[in-house]
């Protein structure tokens, strides 16, 4: 597997770099390539932070976009970097800096005041924060769910669901539903009798579960259109589903709550720029201007002294200091570690 | 050669008779050496024409298929069964159940709706017949994701039909018909029922009718003349579509994605999943190469049945 892994690493990464070459005719000393998913987020990250970057230190900065850590291991591994920073999902983050993807992070340039311990890491510094909630569409509820155990609880919650089909966070989501704090809920999951707790949790919901959503998207149709009565969703999502004129709800309670982070592929070829840029970035400042363009949270909580964002923005935002005490935080060690024989077992769960 | 000849008194004549016999053998010789130089012209330029197609099913086939065996039977850079192996696993048996399953539900509800569909379209006359059959093939005509939505819209919980029918007073809780096993069929029958209709409906109208009026003659009520004559002349075109559309069902993705809600797995989404979430090429390629030998199966053993050209010659 390794062997075919790295000659198509190498073929992809041979093309990306070509192509990365015939895009770019001179690399100047004060320019660095900056990626990430794309769509509306990345458009938002240029307006909030690349924008001011670029002014303040009068460099270029482009950009391009990824879907995920295959691309950047590729470029690694073929030993053909084209990328200074890349944006990832933080289970990616944790599973590159394992894999030794990235260049260690200096943290005497980039500041990590106001952030949680589980934000940041060797190589990588968290960049937004996300949330998956639970929602609900009032509409054909009489009762409101206000808690995992609510969501299990079938007779008093009657009702669809939906959940997301993957185990990264239903996991945490069934043990919490059982009763275990928040707390308790990763040292819990590293036993295998707590991964059994978290299955056999699952296994009382499944009859109930109308769709397993895969899709963002498609998680944001499923409650527009009352397919579901109550759902996990990520937080923008439902902002978008509310903002079209469905009463839909969500609540922080018991959320999951997940970061993108920020990172320097092992080999980048203007990595001491990058160090500098990551450390603007990364500024309170500059954190504070990302929610005025899409309901992501800032990973500093020094952002919300800024006096950029509004009191709207701070009540319906991840990480909002009354927000982000409800949630559970992602842990990524765990799921870079156990994820592959989680996930079989998932897919064995589903098939049942 | 005509009446014999006269050997006494025609000798000259018989000679001359023989000569030109001998004369035509030579020209019957060559234009024999004529006609097969110009065979084997034919089948060099049928050849030389046909080289392309031939070369692109060679390199856009054979070696991706050649390539993905190979890619199948390695893992961790050496020679390993783990791919395979991993098959036999309670989860990936399950897929490939149900995969067989649907394909097969789906291929005998399309034979159930098509084969009254495709007997009235062949009864008919040419002009109506063309007429109808555009119906049929307009939905074939658009893309398949579009059609999958609008069943999507269709059939949800808060969708039209289930709309309908509570306002018709028929249900009064809305019934689950999408993100499930049964809104997966009606999707997936709805794309293969032109596979279906088009072999059989060829297949329908070689068969000669007139047929059943001897069948009747002889005593037969319309039902027998059916079964015993008609329903038997009509075998390749059942055989032709069915395995179409068995075929086709088995590597579906699209539908039961999006309206299986997550609890429709089958064996494409299974390979999606692998290749593209994983990065897993090897078990990626062995799904693939089981579902092929699989499929290489069904068509040998259809070819033990029936005789599988008289299959193809009704599509």
């Amino acid at each position: 597997m390794k062997h075919a892994l790295s000659a198509s690493a190498a073929l992809m990464a041979g093309g990306m770099s070509l192509a990365g070459m015939m895009a770019l005719p001179a690399l100047a000393q004060d320019s660095l390539t900056f990626t990430s998913y794309g769509g509306t987020y990345q458009e938002a990250q240029r307006k909030a932070l690349l924008d001011p970057v670029e002014e303040e230190m009068g460099i270029t900065i482009r950009e391009d976009t990824l879907t995920g850590i295959a691309e950047v291991r590729a470029q690694v591994l073929a030993g053909a970097v084209t990328w200074d920073i890349v944006d990832l999902g933080v289970n990616d983050c944790a599973l590159a800096q394992a894999e030794g993807l990235f260049e260690p992070l200096d943290y005497s340039i980039i500041s990590t005041e106001g952030f949680k311990d589980t934000a940041y890491a060797e190589t990588w510094a968290g960049t937004i924060y996300y949330s998956t909630t639970l929602a609900y569409n009032p509409e054909y509820l009489e009762a409101k769910p206000q808690s995992w155990a609510d969501f299990w609880d079938v007779e008093n919650f009657p009702g669809a669901r939906a959940l997301q089909n993957t185990p990264g966070g239903n996991l945490e989501i069934a043990l919490m539903a059982d009763g275990v704090a928040p707390e308790d809920v990763y040292p819990m999951l590293e036993t295998p009798e707590g991964i059994d707790r978290a299955f056999a949790k699952l296994e009382e919901i499944k009859p109930d579960i109308a769709v397993w959503w895969t899709t963002g998207a498609q998680s944001a149709q499923l409650i527009a259109d009352g397919e579901v009565d109550m759902e996990s969703i990520w937080n923008g999502r439902l902002d978008a589903v509310k903002a079209s004129g469905v009463p839909a709800e969500q609540t922080f309670n018991q959320a999951i709550l997940a970061l993108d982070c920020l990172a320097i592929p092992k080999g980048a070829p203007n990595k001491d720029l990058a160090m500098k840029v990551l450390g603007r970035i990364l500024a309170p400042d500059l954190q504070a201007n990302l929610p005025a363009l899409i309901n992501y949270g800032p990973t500093t909580s020094l952002a919300f002294d800024e006096g950029k964002i509004t009191e709207e923005q701070t009540a319906i935002s991840p990480s909002a200091p009354e927000n982000i005490a409800l949630q559970l935080p992602t842990d990524p060690d765990f799921w870079a570690a156990n994820r592959p024989a989680i996930q079989e077992r998932w897919d064995a769960f589903m098939t049942q | 050669m005509t009446a014999a000849p006269d050997t006494t008194t025609r000798l000259p004549r018989a000679r001359e008779a023989e000569g030109d016999t001998q004369a035509r053998a030579r020209e019957g010789d060559t234009q024999a050496r004529r006609i097969r130089r110009e065979e084997l012209r034919d089948r060099l330029s049928l050849a030389a024409l046909s080289l392309p197609a031939l070369l692109l099913v060679g390199v856009l086939v054979f070696l991706p298929v050649g390539w993905l065996f190979g890619l199948s039977l390695v893992s961790e850079g050496q020679f390993s069964f783990i791919h395979y192996q991993r098959l036999l696993e309670p989860a990936y048996r399950n897929i490939f159940s149900m995969t067989f399953e649907i394909s097969f539900l789906v291929t005998a509800l399309a034979l159930l709706l098509g084969y009254p569909l495709s007997y009235l379209l062949s009864q008919m006359p040419p002009r109506a017949a063309a007429l109808l059959m555009i119906l049929v093939m307009l939905p074939f005509w658009t893309s398949i994701l579009v059609r999958t939505y609008a069943w999507m819209v269709l059939l949800q919980r808060r969708g039209l039909v289930n709309g309908w029918l509570i306002d018709l007073g028929l249900i009064d809780t809305p019934l689950r018909l999408v993100n499930n096993y049964t809104g997966t069929v009606i999707g997936m029958l709805h794309v293969m029922l032109p596979f279906m209709v088009l072999p059989l409906f060829s297949s329908l109208r070689a068969v000669d009718v007139s047929l059943m009026r001897a069948a009747s003659s002889l005593g037969a009520g319309p039902v027998k003349a059916f079964w015993t004559v008609f329903f038997p002349l009509s075998l390749p075109g059942v055989m032709a579509g069915s395995l179409l559309v068995f075929v086709l069902c088995l590597g579906f993705y699209v539908t039961p994605a999006l309206l299986g809600g997550g609890k429709v797995i089958m064996v494409s989404m299974k390979i999606q999943q692998n290749a593209a979430m994983y990065f897993d090429w090897g078990a990626a390629s062995a799904l693939g190469v089981v579902l092929l030998g699989v499929t290489v199966a069904l068509f040998w053993l259809l070819g033990r049945v029936t005789r599988i050209e008289r299959v193809f010659g009704g599509l």
